[in-house]
C-alpha cells in the first residue's frame, strides 16, 4: 500500500513499497526525468558525429549493464564478456544476412526477430558456461572466463560461413523493424532526420527499457539473492539462496544484455570482424564497470559514456589544451595516438586509486558535500 | 617416436618461459593477492632491455640479459611503488584492472622503442641444434631447460634458506601476523614486484630466442595464466609443473592435431593451453596444487 509522503521530508519512507521504489526520492524522479529529456532531445542539438558517438555510447552501456549484473550485483567476477557480445553480433548478423549470399549464412530476418535472438544465443551459452562458475570463485573464475575469450576467437575464427573470417568479417545485423529503417536518412511524422539521429534515438529507447528493467531486476528476489550470492555465498546458501540457480541465472541475464548489446554495436558500426571480440574488449567492459561504479545500472552508463568517448577526447586533446599537447609530443616524446593510448590507461589507473567507488562515488560525495551544506556534515 | 620426443622437447623448452612467467604471477599472488596483468607488458620491457643492450650496443649477451633482468626489476619496483601500493586493501578487482592499465600504458613506450619492424634479441643460439641418437633438440631449447631449472632451484633455495624468503612466506601466509612479527610487509611487496620482473624479463628473452620481438609478443604471457591456475594459483612448485605442461600440450597439439584431430579447427594449439585449464578445472577446482579455500561463515 502506498502512502502519501509528507513534504519537505524526502528521506522519511512511510512503507516499504515507498522505500523500495525505483525513483525513491522526489529528486531522484525530477532529476532522471530530466535527464532523459535532455537526451531526447539531443538529435537536435549534437552534431552527428558526437551522435553516432553516443549511439555506440548507449549501446555498450547495455553491455555494461549486463555485466554490472553478474560481477556487480551478484559478484561473480567475468572476463569473458567479449564472447557474449561477439555471439550476439553474429547470431544477429547471420538472422538478418542476405540469404542470396553464396560465401555467409543468412536469413533476412526482421530485427524484431534477431534483437531478441541474439540475446538468448547468448544467455544460452551463458548458461552452459555456468557450471564453471557454480565451481569456481574469485580469481580462478575471471581466468576461466579470460580463456573463454581465447576459444571465442578460435571459434569465431574456425565459423567463417558465420563470421566472415579473421580480417574479413561480414555486414552485421540491420536496424530495420517491420519494414521501417533507422540506418538510412528519412523522415518520421514529417520531420528529416539523418542516419546517426533515427540511431541515437533508437539506441536510446533501447537503453531505457535495458536500464529500466536491470534495476527492477536487483531491487526484485533475485536481485536480493545476487547481492546475498555476492556478500557470502555460503551464508546465502544457508538462507535458502539456491546457488546453483542463481549463479546460472546471473550469467544468463547478464549474457542476454551482452548479446543484445554486441548486435546493437554491430548495428551502430556497420561491419563486425572475429578478431575485435578479444581480449582487450572484455577489458573495456570491466573497465566501464570499475569506473561507472560497481552494482549501480546509472554507474555502468556512466561508464559506458566514459570509456566510449575518452578516445574522442584524448584525440582532441591537442585542439583544446595545444600547451599540454605541447610539452607531450612536441619533443617528439610521443605522437598523439600514442598519447592517446597512454592517457586511456593512465586514466584507468588514476580514476580507481583516487576514487575507486567510480563516477558514481563522485556523485555520491557531490551529493553528500551539498546535502549537509553549509556544514561538513 | 622420435618426432614425438622431439616435439615433448619443443614443449618443455616453451613450457619452460611459461613456467617463469607463471612463476612470477604466483610469487606477485602470495604475496599480494593480487593477479598482476601487468606481466606482459614487464616481459616485453625485458626483451626490450636486451635488444637495446645486445643488439643495438653490441654488448656481450649474458650481461645484458642479466642487465635487462636488473633493469626490469626496477620498472616492476616504480610500478609496484607508484600505482599498487596506494591500493593495499582495496578490492582485488580494482586492483587487478589497474595493472591492467599499467600494462597499456607500459606497452605504448615499448612498440614506440620496437616500430614496426621485427627487431633480434642476438642470442647465440639462432636455430641450431644438437642431435642426440636421432633425436634433434633445438640449442635454444635446451638453454630454457637449463636456465629455468637453475632459476627456479635458486627461487626455492632463496624461500626455504634466505631472511627475505622467510618473510616472503610469512608474509603470504599471514600479512598481519607477520607485520606484527616484525617482518616489513611493504619491502615483501617491493620485493616480490621486483622478482616477477626479473623472471619476467628472463622469459622475454627466451620468448624472443631463436625468434624476434615484436608488436604482438606480449600475447605470449597470457599463455601463463593458464599455466597458473592448472598448478594452482598459491603454489610455486605448481606454477613450474603447470608451465611444462601447457607447454608440452601445446607442442604436442600442434604437432599431432592437424594430422589426428582436424575438426578441432586449424591453429588449435594456439587455444590448447586454456581447454587443458578448463579441463583441469572441472576436476580441479583449486588447480593441482593450490591450496582449497576453507571458509568461515
Amino acid at each position: 500500500m502506498a502512502t502519501r509522503r509528507l513534504r519537505g521530508r524526502p528521506e522519511l519512507y512511510t512503507s516499504y513499497e515507498s522505500d523500495s521504489a525505483l525513483l525513491n526520492t522526489p529528486a531522484k524522479k525530477v532529476g532522471v526525468a530530466a535527464i532523459v529529456a535532455f537526451a531526447g532531445f539531443g538529435p537536435f542539438f549534437f552534431t552527428d558525429d558526437i551522435l553516432s558517438l553516443l549511439a555506440t555510447a548507449f549501446a555498450a552501456a547495455i553491455g555494461a549493464i549486463g555485466l554490472n549484473l553478474v560481477t556487480g550485483y551478484a559478484g561473480q567476477v567475468s572476463l569473458g564478456h567479449a564472447f557474449f557480445l561477439g555471439l550476439g553480433a553474429f547470431t544477429a548478423a547471420t538472422l538478418n544476412g542476405d540469404p542470396d549470399d553464396a560465401r555467409l549464412v543468412g536469413y533476412g530476418l526482421d530485427m524484431l526477430v534477431w534483437l531478441p535472438a541474439a540475446g538468448i544465443v547468448a544467455a544460452l551459452a551463458g548458461l552452459i558456461v555456468s557450471p564453471a562458475a557454480v565451481r569456481l570463485r574469485g580469481l580462478y573464475l575471471a581466468i576461466v572466463t579470460l580463456g573463454l575469450v581465447f576459444l571465442g576467437l578460435h571459434i569465431f575464427r574456425e565459423a567463417d560461413k558465420i563470421t566472415g573470417g579473421i580480417g574479413v568479417g561480414r555486414a552485421a545485423g540491420r536496424a530495420e523493424i517491420l519494414g521501417y529503417r533507422f540506418d538510412i536518412a528519412g523522415s518520421f511524422l514529417g520531420l528529416d532526420f539523418t542516419e546517426p539521429q533515427k540511431l541515437y534515438v533508437l539506441m536510446l529507447g533501447l537503453l531505457v527499457v535495458a536500464a529500466v528493467a536491470g534495476r527492477n531486476l536487483a531491487r526484485s528476489k533475485i536481485g536480493r539473492a545476487f547481492a546475498a550470492v555476492r556478500d557470502r555465498d555460503i551464508a546465502a546458501e544457508a538462507i535458502g539462496v539456491d546457488l546453483v540457480r542463481t549463479k546460472a541465472l546471473a550469467f544468463m541475464i547478464s549474457s542476454f544484455y551482452a548479446g543484445v548489446a554486441g548486435a546493437l554495436l554491430a548495428t551502430v558500426i556497420g561491419v563486425i570482424e572475429p578478431g575485435g571480440y578479444n581480449l582487450l574488449l572484455s577489458v573495456e567492459y570491466i573497465a566501464m564497470v570499475l569506473i561507472g561504479g560497481v552494482a549501480t545500472i546509472s554507474g555502468s552508463i556512466l561508464g559506458a559514456l566514459f570509456i566510449t568517448l575518452l578516445p574522442r577526447f584524448t584525440q582532441d586533446l591537442p585542439q583544446n589544451f595545444p600547451l599540454l599537447a605541447d610539452l607531450l609530443t612536441g619533443y617528439g616524446f610521443l605522437s598523439v595516438d600514442q598519447l592517446r593510448q597512454v592517457l586511456y590507461g593512465v586514466l584507468i589507473v588514476a580514476f580507481l586509486v583516487f576514487e575507486p567507488r567510480g563516477l558514481y562515488g563522485l556523485w555520491i560525495r557531490f551529493r553528500n558535500y551539498w546535502k549537509g551544506w553549509p556544514f561538513s556534515y | 617416436m622420435t618426432r614425438f620426443i622431439e616435439l615433448v622437447f619443443q614443449g618443455l623448452g616453451t613450457g619452460s618461459y611459461y613456467a617463469l612467467l607463471a612463476v612470477g604471477f604466483v610469487i606477485i599472488y602470495k604475496a599480494t593477492r593480487i593477479i598482476s596483468f601487468a606481466q606482459p607488458a614487464l616481459m616485453v620491457t625485458g626483451a626490450c632491455f636486451v635488444v637495446a643492450f645486445a643488439t643495438d650496443r653490441g654488448w656481450n649477451f649474458y650481461l645484458a640479459v642479466l642487465l635487462a633482468m636488473g633493469c626490469t626489476a626496477v620498472v616492476a619496483l616504480i610500478i609496484e611503488r607508484v600505482a599498487l601500493r596506494p591500493m593495499v586493501g582495496k578490492p582485488v578487482f580494482v586492483v587487478a584492472i589497474i595493472t591492467i592499465g599499467i600494462d597499456v600504458a607500459i606497452r605504448v613506450f615499448v612498440n614506440r622503442f620496437l616500430g614496426a619492424d621485427v627487431r633480434s634479441i642476438s642470442d647465440p643460439w639462432k636455430l641450431g641444434g644438437v642431435s642426440v641418437g636421432g633425436v634433434r633438440i633445438q640449442q635454444r631449447h635446451l638453454a630454457m631447460m637449463i636456465a629455468t631449472a637453475v632459476v627456479v632451484t635458486a627461487l626455492f633455495a632463496f624461500f626455504k634458506y634466505s631472511r627475505a624468503g622467510l618473510a616472503m612466506r610469512a608474509t603470504a601466509a599471514d600479512q598481519e601476523t607477520a607485520l606484527s612479527n616484525g617482518v616489513s610487509v611493504g619491502t615483501v611487496f617491493a620485493l616480490s614486484w621486483a622478482l616477477a620482473g626479473a623472471l619476467a624479463a628472463l622469459a622475454g628473452t627466451f620468448v624472443a630466442a631463436g625468434a624476434n620481438v615484436n608488436q604482438e609478443t606480449w600475447t605470449v604471457a597470457l599463455k601463463a595464466l593458464p599455466a597458473i591456475i592448472v598448478g594452482g594459483l598459491d603454489s610455486v612448485g605448481g606454477a613450474v609443473v603447470g608451465g611444462l605442461l601447457i607447454g608440452v600440450v601445446e607442442s604436442l597439439m600442434g604437432g599431432y592435431q592437424a594430422e589426428h584431430l582436424p575438426w578441432l579447427g586449424s591453429n588449435f594449439d594456439i587455444v590448447s593451453p586454456y581447454v587443458v585449464m578448463l579441463v583441469v578445472l572441472l576436476v580441479r577446482p583449486y588447480g593441482l596444487f593450490g591450496t582449497p579455500e576453507i571458509e568461515r561463515v
